[in-house]
């Protein structure tokens, strides 16, 4: 079992290794997305703060949101989809792999680029250090719900975009206490509360999005 | 252990409105090769996603060693391999990283040694560490038949298998089907093609009512 884990998350490591240039993209993206703004609003450095954690969680959101219509659809097209559900290990395993795959390839380097975007932002020090770990708990919803809205719209035309309409929603609840967090610990409410049910709601999408994804990808397959 | 035997009961299937077929029964024993033959779009794809599991039959059932599949979906694909049109080989891949794969998703360890053997006795020595995506359509072909072979399961379920192969490889893939056989496997294929099966078994299912002239020499 824990075999067929890694040869799912090594395999989608060593192709992302071999295809920078999709991986590049998801993190440039990101960086544009969260910069356009400071050039939108104004340079008042506390309307930027203040607007700072919810661009930045938005902006990760759409960034990741970016890679997820490819989840499975390239291993659809040719054919070693078909051979990863014939396997006899279970479906919601093979979900759970590439779920942590696109997060490890493409949630971990916006991790790395959120600090630098915060001093953009004119976040103080602890404000980004929430924002880390709030990204850090919320990052991982965004993979899972993503691969439940991946199965869904598997090979359908236009499945992108259909995507993006499915999941936008879903991710509202990580975006709140997401932003609302790094918002707290701005404001001196703290941000115990907005983290723990953030962390509550990345256990929940863990125990329950394998299962449906894994039943969708079934039903695209079929 | 029960003696490997998958048989179909009553299968119907259909895709949209359109019923392909109904009614289906066979059974197929250890070493024995089942040949769907049928015009295009007639359901011979269908029946063998049916067989996989990949599809679930609008009636009837599949059954494995006397039991329903959907109830031992583990046993019964760790003894199956199914190659379809697709070749599930990844481009960005070379043959012995996709053999790594196709042995991880089995839950087995990987023999390198065993796995560049069969790559190279299926002729793909020059080929071992390029892309898959450099090479032609039916060395890709080669690279899943490996991997078919180093499954080591009882039951292929072959979708066109000679499809983009050259001279020498159909006669491979003869040989390597008769091999199958003998060692007490199970092979369900469709073909457009002849195959030469001396001293093989053969079943031989219609799929639709297009009647198709014997392939077999």
């Amino acid at each position: 079992m824990h075999r067929f884990l890694l040869a799912v998350l090594r395999r989608d490591l060593t192709l992302a290794a071999r295809r920078r240039g999709d991986w590049l993209i998801a993190q440039f993206f990101f960086v544009i997305v969260a910069s356009l703004f400071p050039l939108g609003v104004g340079p008042e450095p506390e309307m930027l703060a203040r607007i700072g954690p919810g661009v930045l969680w938005v902006a990760a959101t759409l960034a990741s949101l970016l890679s997820l219509a490819r989840l499975f659809e390239d291993d659809h097209r040719d054919g070693s989809l078909e051979h990863m559900v014939l396997s006899p290990e279970p479906t919601v395993l093979l979900v759970l792999g590439k779920a942590l795959a696109h997060w490890l390839i493409y949630c971990i380097p916006l991790l790395l680029i959120a600090p630098i975007l915060g001093i953009q932002f004119n976040l103080p020090p602890d404000a980004i250090l929430v924002l880390e770990f709030s990204l850090l708990l919320g990052t991982p919803i965004l993979s899972l719900l993503g691969a439940v809205g991946a199965a869904l719209t598997l090979g359908l035309r236009g499945g992108g975009v259909l995507l993006t309409l499915l999941i936008l929603p879903l991710y509202i609840p990580a975006l709140i206490f997401g932003a609302g967090a790094v918002d707290g610990v701005m404001a001196g409410t703290g941000a115990e509360a907005h983290l723990s049910l953030l962390g509550a709601f990345m256990m929940l999408s863990l125990m329950i999005a394998p299962w449906i994804a894994a039943s969708a990808l079934r039903v695209s397959l079929e | 252990m029960p003696p490997p035997r998958i048989s179909v009961h009553d299968l119907a299937c259909a895709r949209g409105d359109r019923l392909l077929f109904k009614g289906m029964n066979f059974t197929l024993e250890a070493g024995e090769l089942l040949l769907v033959q049928g015009g295009n779009g007639q359901g011979k794809t269908s029946l063998l996603r049916l067989l996989t599991g990949l599809a679930r039959p609008e009636q009837g059932e599949v059954h494995w060693c006397g039991q329903n599949v959907t109830r031992q979906r583990e046993v019964y694909h760790a003894a199956m391999c199914y190659l379809g049109h697709a070749n599930g080989v990844k481009d960005d891949l070379n043959p012995v990283e996709n053999l790594r794969f196709a042995d991880g998703l089995q839950g087995r360890p990987f023999d390198e040694v065993k796995a560049v053997n069969t790559l190279k006795s299926l002729g793909l020595e020059r080929c071992l560490d390029l892309p898959c995506r450099v090479l032609s359509f039916g060395q890709r072909r080669r690279v899943a038949l490996s991997a078919l072979l180093l499954a080591g399961v009882t039951l292929w379920i072959l979708d066109e298998p000679l499809t983009g192969l050259d001279v020498h490889a159909v006669a491979l893939m003869e040989s390597l089907i008769r091999d199958h056989l003998a060692a007490g496997g199970m092979v369900v294929a469709t073909t457009h093609q002849a195959l030469n099966l001396e001293g093989v078994k053969v079943q031989r299912l219609l799929v639709g009512n297009v009647a198709i002239p014997d392939l077999t020499e």
